[in-house]
């Protein structure tokens, strides 16, 4: 992948275009159908582009509004792929493509309160408020890596304990998590915010809702060739938007189909009053696609 | 506008919100002075803080657990007088699209000390009576209606889930609400709970409504209707026919079911 400005890459519509090798671009534009075509993905980009920013302020709250980005991401792989011809396998770009579409946005109705919380803070306990701001920060660098990469089991730990972290400071105590990562495989390796998207998942519909909530409780672990983890959180009926939260769970599935096949799952079961989530992943120790 | 300052509540589950708007009104209280009388982590908090206070506006978030905001609205919006209301939300594009369908005023967060004292100004230019919500807004904004009826004994707040109550009934001054667990007095005329849940309860008799749901089956009886209040008129002309009433789910109770009624109880029976 070429070098990218680091401001264009969070539009993965602009990411997947700068991914075309730059080489022979002009001859290659001398020719009139290939002219076309490249015109025809341009125009596409733009306004793939242009819709999503304005749909950007007017999605539910949620991995929604990742789901958007999939359509004229997949048009625009679509259209480079054929413009490419065989300079570069359709399905190598598409699922670049598709990656970059799934990856978790920052949710708005997180992102307000949060910055609203940490508004509330800064004359009180200006410490307090200077962390947050860093944890928002770091929260925003991990969403604008490059979907590919896979992270350690480690590395994803602490960008959730960061991003809890920050929950804490809009709901204090209300918010009780339990970790168990003794048997945690140190080397293994997973994409990037597969598990932080499902944290706030399970703060958004198993703690906001609930005057006392029980807690989130996660767990990594060993399982053989395989890596499990498992997050449960409390559950009312009723208190969990299903749509959205089925979509939030159709893009992580999707996402490890892409990186793992059929080798990996993600299952989920309601048990009383817990909502359970199983991940099994096999136990790699790759970093990239 | 008058130089009183304006008695607050703010209502709001995330402490460091509610922190917030403490510091705006200060930042804001040369150009509107206001008092903060009360706080409240929810709905069901905001009522009973609510009780006994004279407020002239609620600064109220709309996620919140127990009773959210719009909830808590149709509550305070049957107060007299009502307090004018000033929804603060992160992000919801549906309230949002309704707040400005009805004219209602509302803040986004993080809340900006300019727009809060301009919602402020507005509530000090209304004034006493004239502020207060809009009923056909907050249909708009909640068309299910209240989800708990509000029973005040001695002071204290109670709420019965509005699904609990198996039937309304009005006895002299008073409409009491029977659920399987007790019996609660409430504030509302039994008029008004049937424009309000008339698709949940049907009226059995001029006295009683009782939840559709709740009607097991119905058997011969009432013969003692005067107790019920139904006695007299054309219904006591025809005294030798039978009389029907309705056995409920849950309670040993019998509700009496008036001639002029039954037709439409019969037909809810049947179907």
């Amino acid at each position: 992948m070429a070098e990218e400005d680091e401001s264009i890459r969070q539009f993965p519509d602009a990411a997947a275009m700068s991914a075309a090798p730059c080489g022979g671009w002009r001859e290659w534009l001398e020719r009139p159908l290939a002219r076309g075509l490249a015109v025809f993905a341009a125009s596409e980009a733009l306004v793939g582009l242009l819709a999503l920013m304005l749909r950007w302020g007017g999605l539910e709250p949620g991995l929604a509004a990742a789901l958007g980005w999939g359509g004229a991401g997949a048009a625009l792989a679509l259209a480079l792929s054929l413009a490419l011809g065989a300079r570069r396998p359709p399905s190598e770009a598409l699922t670049e493509a598709r990656l970059m579409a799934l990856t978790a946005r920052i949710r708005p109705h997180f992102l307000f309160n949060s910055l609203n919380a940490v508004l509330g803070t800064i004359r009180g306990d200006p410490r307090r408020a200077e962390a947050a701001l860093e944890e928002l920060a770091e929260l925003f660098r991990a969403q604008m890596q490059d979907p590919r990469e896979l992270v350690s089991l480690s590395e994803e730990i602490a960008l959730c304990r960061q991003y809890l972290d920050l929950e804490r400071l809009r709901l204090g105590e209300r918010l009780q998590v339990q970790w168990d990562v003794a048997n945690c495989p140190p080397d293994a390796t997973m994409p990037r915010l597969i598990l932080q998207p499902l944290l706030e998942n399970a703060v958004y519909h198993g703690i906001e809702p609930l005057p006392a909530p029980g807690p989130i409780a996660i767990r990594l672990a060993s399982a053989g060739p395989m890596v499990l983890i498992e997050l449960s959180n409390p559950f009312r009926p009723g208190h969990v938007h299903a749509q959205g939260n089925r979509m939030a769970l159709a893009n992580i599935r999707e996402r490890l189909q892409l990186f793992y096949g059929q080798a990996a799952s993600l299952n989920v079961e309601v048990k009383g009053d817990r909502y359970q989530l199983r991940i099994v992943l096999p136990h790699r120790r790759e970093t990239a696609l | 506008m008058s130089a009183l300052p304006l008695r607050l509540m703010l209502v709001d589950d995330e402490a460091p919100a509610r922190a917030r708007l403490r510091q705006l009104l200060e930042d804001v209280a040369d150009a509107v002075p206001t008092q903060v009388l009360a706080e409240a982590a929810d709905g069901v908090e905001a009522l009973e803080r609510a009780e006994h206070l004279l407020l002239d506006a609620v600064l109220v978030d709309i996620r919140m657990p127990r009773m959210d905001g719009l909830q808590l609205a149709l509550h305070l919006a049957r107060r007299a007088p009502a307090p004018a209301l000033i929804f603060v939300t992160a992000y919801d594009r549906y309230a949002v699209k309704a707040f400005e369908l009805c004219a209602l005023d509302y803040l986004l967060k993080p809340v900006r000390a300019q727009r809060l004292q301009e919602a402020l100004i507005r509530v000090g230019r209304q004034g006493g009576a004239a502020r207060g919500l809009d009923a056909a807004a907050l249909q708009t904004l909640a068309p299910e209606g209240r989800r708990h009826l509000r029973s005040s004994e001695r002071g204290r707040v109670r709420l019965i889930p509005v699904e609990d109550v198996l039937y309304l009934k009005a006895d002299q001054r008073y409409v009491t609400a029977r659920t399987a667990s007790g019996e609660y007095l409430l504030e509302d005329s039994l008029a008004q709970l049937e424009a309000e849940f008339g698709a949940r309860f049907i009226r059995a008799h001029r006295n009683c409504l009782v939840a559709r749901a709740a009607i097991a089956g119905y058997e011969r009886g009432g013969e003692g209707e005067g107790s019920e209040g139904e006695a007299g008129g054309a219904e006591a002309a025809n005294e030798a026919e039978p009389r029907w009433q309705l056995i409920l789910r849950g309670i040993p109770d019998r509700v009496a079911a008036s001639r002029r009624q039954w037709p439409q109880l019969r037909a809810l029976l049947k179907g």
